[in-house]
């Protein structure tokens, strides 16, 4: 059952073409994922299915209502994290809770969501006064406060540390584990390919793929790359030849080989048979930075030129 | 759908309201300078000029009015100005920019709620410091109960929803936080000029003394003088403060931008 039903989205900010033709589904239970560089029209296409924007054209069905009409309906049956949006400073984590949760009809209890995110000890604490990850959680309790169906989570780990951002993927996991469907939208890699059932890829306004992270990857190309430091000299003609390799480059002390299919066992038994030892074995896993690159040509870093575009696309609006 | 569930939303709406007001009122009492400034200092200035020997008189200079209840008068004008062209526009300007409005617009109430619930507290915020003022002012430091009391309700409400919806405009307006309350004080300091805060109107040339009746602070500060000492408001004072709150408040309605 689908979720989410959007259709041919066309959204233009003046000149700026923010989408070009967006169409996908999101099937009930799974986490989507929307992945693509600043500016891709992400945030956009979320902000329309949450009712907070109009499309110039196109269908969308959330819940089976229109976002637009049935506004108040839909954001009872919703929960959103939204990106760059803050409490007041002084506002306390329980009062928060408390004051959102008349909100909605049937609320979850606050006592039970400040213990299930850890923010119990935080009740009376000022908005402002917690860190980065306290604030990611209580805007989490506060998404799901209503006992929603699907939620949207919009750069969820942005500004945290690495160990916070592994916290709040075993919480999202911890989510959709309850039922809930999940449509995250990111610009990290690792973090749509760690949580992600499917991944919708965004550029420039369209959908370039949409698959499983898996799929995405494996697509992307079958080449792979191998490094290691040889401990003595190795001759050149002897890994050339292994059937699969494409190429060999010598970078110091290190041997990279490029190779297609099962080449690295090839490699590694060659090594064996000549007796030569080897350190720093590695082989590159393909990734979905990968799948980006295949699929638009260009390497996602080279994408964040487009930040540009994105504050010219803010000040459109 | 949208049919079926709106009664409910509409139903729910009071409750948040009522709920939001409760909450940001016990925010601005966790400001510790801003209620001080709002609630106090007027009293302050009543307490301080009361004791001063003779300035409870009636003065020529003040059209007769004396000068404790002159003083009380202005106390009522900056709790005016100090709410609708200071507070009103840098709170609101402050939830826009930091998406207090927006995480609102993600709920099944409108961020309007928390526009009304400010409203009623800056509203409720003027009438307690307004009685605060009378009474103290009352009890001992020669200021009368104005003698015309309803007069003096009146102005104290259109006076109110005068500057607060020039602080709405302000808010709506202004592109940043800072911005909202850099025009807020661009705005205060002319006002209470022209208002007859820092010297009495009396003293203002026939041109200025119209200028002055035009301006919302000018016309509430005329009213509220007026109604102390027992007559009506004059019209064109009743004019320019409804004239300021409508045009102000709707211009305001039609700018206003969530985030």
């Amino acid at each position: 059952m689908a979720v989410i039903e959007v259709h041919e989205l066309h959204k233009r900010y003046g000149e700026t073409v923010a989408l070009d033709g967006v169409s996908f589904d999101v099937r009930a239970g799974e986490v989507f994922g929307l992945l693509g560089p600043n500016g891709a029209g992400k945030t956009t296409t979320v902000e329309i299915l949450e009712g907070l924007r109009t499309p110039d054209s196109g269908t969308v069905r959330v819940l089976g209502l229109d976002p637009v009409r049935s506004g108040p309906a839909l954001r009872e049956r919703v929960g959103v994290q939204l990106q760059q949006a803050q409490l007041q400073e002084k506002i306390r984590v329980g009062e928060a809770l408390e004051l959102y949760a008349g909100f909605y009809r049937n609320p979850r209890p606050v006592d039970e969501l400040l213990d299930e995110w850890g923010l119990a000890a935080k009740r009376n604490t000022p908005f402002k006064k917690l860190s980065g990850g306290q604030q990611q959680r209580l805007f989490l309790a506060l998404a799901l406060l209503g006992r929603p169906e699907l939620v949207f989570f919009d750069e969820i780990t942005t500004g945290l540390d690495p160990a916070a951002r592994r916290q709040t993927w075993d919480l999202v996991r911890r989510i959709r584990d309850s039922g809930v469907t999940v449509v995250l939208v990111s610009h990290l890699m690792d973090e749509v390919e760690e949580l992600c059932d499917r991944v919708a890829i965004l550029d420039r306004g369209r959908i370039v793929a949409l698959d499983t992270p898996t799929a995405l990857i494996a697509g992307s190309g079958n080449e792979q790359r191998m490094r290691f430091r040889p401990v003595g000299a190795i001759s050149a003609g002897l890994i050339e030849d292994v059937p699969g390799v494409t190429a060999v480059t010598r970078s110091g002390s290190q041997v990279i080989v490029t190779g297609a299919g099962d080449f690295a066992t090839g490699v590694t038994g060659a090594l064996a048979r000549a007796q030569v030892l080897v350190a720093d074995l590695r082989l590159e896993q393909r990734t979905l930075d990968d799948a980006f690159v295949a699929l638009t040509g260009r390497s996602f870093e080279d994408t964040d030129e487009t930040t540009h575009d994105e504050k010219e696309l803010e000040a459109a609006r | 759908m949208s049919v079926l569930e709106s009664p409910v939303t509409r139903r729910r709406s009071p409750r948040a309201l009522a709920a939001m007001t409760r909450t940001e009122t016990r925010l601005f009492f966790r400001e510790p300078l801003v209620p001080a400034l709002v609630l106090l200092l007027p009293v302050l200035l009543v307490v301080g000029f009361g004791m001063i020997p003779g300035f409870g008189d009636p003065s020529s200079d003040l059209s007769g009015q004396s000068g404790t209840e002159y003083i009380a008068s202005i106390g009522v004008a900056i709790v005016l100005a100090v709410l609708g062209l200071s507070i009103l526009p840098t709170t609101l300007g402050t939830y826009r920019e930091r998406g207090v409005l927006r995480r609102l617009r993600a709920t099944p109430v409108t961020p309007g709620t928390l526009l009304g619930a400010q409203l009623l507290l800056v509203g409720g915020a003027t009438i307690v410091a307004t009685l605060l003022l009378v009474l103290v002012g009352s009890l001992g430091f020669g200021v009368a109960v104005p003698r015309n009391l309803a007069g003096f309700a009146l102005a104290v409400v259109l006076g109110a929803a005068a500057l607060l919806s020039v602080g709405l405009l302000v808010a709506a307006v202004a592109p940043t936080a800072k911005g909202s309350s850099a025009i807020g004080m661009t705005i205060f300091f002319p006002s209470m000029f022209l208002a007859g805060v820092y010297v009495p109107r009396e003293t203002f040339s026939p041109i200025l003394q119209h200028v002055s009746d035009v301006t919302p602070l000018g016309a509430a500060l005329a009213a509220v003088r007026d109604t102390w000492q027992g007559s009506w408001p004059h019209p064109i004072h009743l004019a320019t403060m409804v004239g300021w709150a409508l045009v102000a408040a709707l211009v305001a309605a039609r700018t206003f931008r969530w985030e």
